[in-house]
């Protein structure tokens, strides 16, 4: 055996017990029946009281009824996030956690500045477009 | 020759890719697919925002939307992520005829979510209320009809994986199948929380 040979098992030998060492199961956790139940019975209510509120007609404002769902939903995509999705700071040593937290931070960006862009394109010159001032015509 | 073996690599630099157990990184791997399919619907809601308003003088949310038919659709997506959930605890618990009779539960309700689905899409369509209406109907159905066509998606591999299951047993490709549905099917979930509030709920105050 050359010595390149033996270096080669010693680091796989050394490789293999790092990898039992610090086998925790596949690294995530599959949940229980009762953190399920908890995450459904959240989700039940986070859904019943939107659906409740804009059935019944809403509040007086408008503002205030759409914060009011949108809130909810926030709340709700955490609890499913946690109770059914498992999502932990720990699970593939923090990267999940680190994909995710970079999605959240594009998703914001790409709809904030949809949104923003757009409404100001919309309202300041869609309606303001004066076309005798231009010369287009009447 | 072996004056260059002697200089040992490797001591200095890994002289082979680094081993891990088979499919080690599968979860991982899934879970940034899911990351680029929220990508992909933040840009159909975004879509939405902008033209959500733009009626062309045809029909708005609230000429249109059942909001009874669409919780019905809710308290079916929700009550098949549990039932995936206990799936994957009779799963865990190397139970195979818990594991399939639970999956076979959870394609009921995926496949009772459709079937509203295309009944509300082929309603409206019938009210002459179809994409090409307005802006927005078309960033409606482009929204909820890719929702729709993830959840179609997600039967079949439902499906596929029940063969496999009841051909193979727990084995672990299996199981590891069965994990990654189990993210895409909760994921759809989260997408639906913001479909219901985003477009019905909001276009219904």
């Amino acid at each position: 055996m050359t010595s390149i040979e033996a270096q080669g098992d010693k680091h796989r030998a050394e490789r293999q017990a790092e990898a039992h060492g610090d086998q925790h199961d596949d690294g995530h956790d599959h949940g229980s029946v009762r953190s399920y139940l908890t995450g459904f019975i959240l989700s039940v209510i986070l859904t019943a009281i939107p659906f409740g509120i804009v059935m019944a007609g809403g509040f007086d404002s408008r503002f205030l009824t759409a914060a009011v769902v949108v809130g909810m939903a926030i709340v709700q995509i955490l609890v499913h996030m946690v109770y059914f999705l498992h999502m932990n700071t720990r699970s593939d040593e923090g990267w999940t956690m680190m994909a995710l937290i970079f999605t959240v931070v594009i998703l914001v960006i790409v709809l904030s500045g949809s949104l923003w862009v757009m409404y100001n394109m919309n309202t300041n010159m869609m309606p303001q477009m004066n076309h005798e001032a231009l010369g287009l015509g009447s | 020759m072996s004056t260059v073996t002697q200089t040992a690599p490797g001591d200095f630099w890994e002289v082979e890719p680094h081993h891990h157990h088979e499919g080690a990184s599968t979860s991982i791997g899934f879970w940034i697919y899911l990351m680029s399919d929220c990508l992909m619907f933040a840009v159909l809601f975004a879509v939405f925002g902008v033209l959500g308003g733009s009626y062309a003088a045809g029909p708005g949310p609230k000429d249109l939307f059942d909001l009874e038919l669409v919780a019905l659709n809710t308290a079916f997506l929700l009550l098949s992520s549990i039932t995936y959930g206990f799936a994957m605890l009779a799963m865990v618990k190397e139970n195979t005829r818990g594991t399939l009779i639970w999956l076979g539960i959870t394609l009921v309700f995926g496949l009772a979510f459709l079937a509203v689905e295309i009944y509300e899409f082929q309603h409206l369509i019938h009210l002459g209320a179809g994409p090409q209406r307005s802006a927005f109907l078309s960033a409606f159905f482009a929204l909820v009809g890719t929702h729709g066509l993830h959840v179609a998606f997600g039967c079949l591999w439902l499906v596929t994986l029940m063969i496999q299951i009841r051909q193979r047993g727990l084995i672990p490709a299996n199981r590891r199948r069965l994990a990654c549905l189990s993210m895409f099917w909760h994921f759809l979930d989260v997408i639906w929380i913001g479909v219901f509030t985003f477009v019905y709920l909001l276009g219904m105050i």
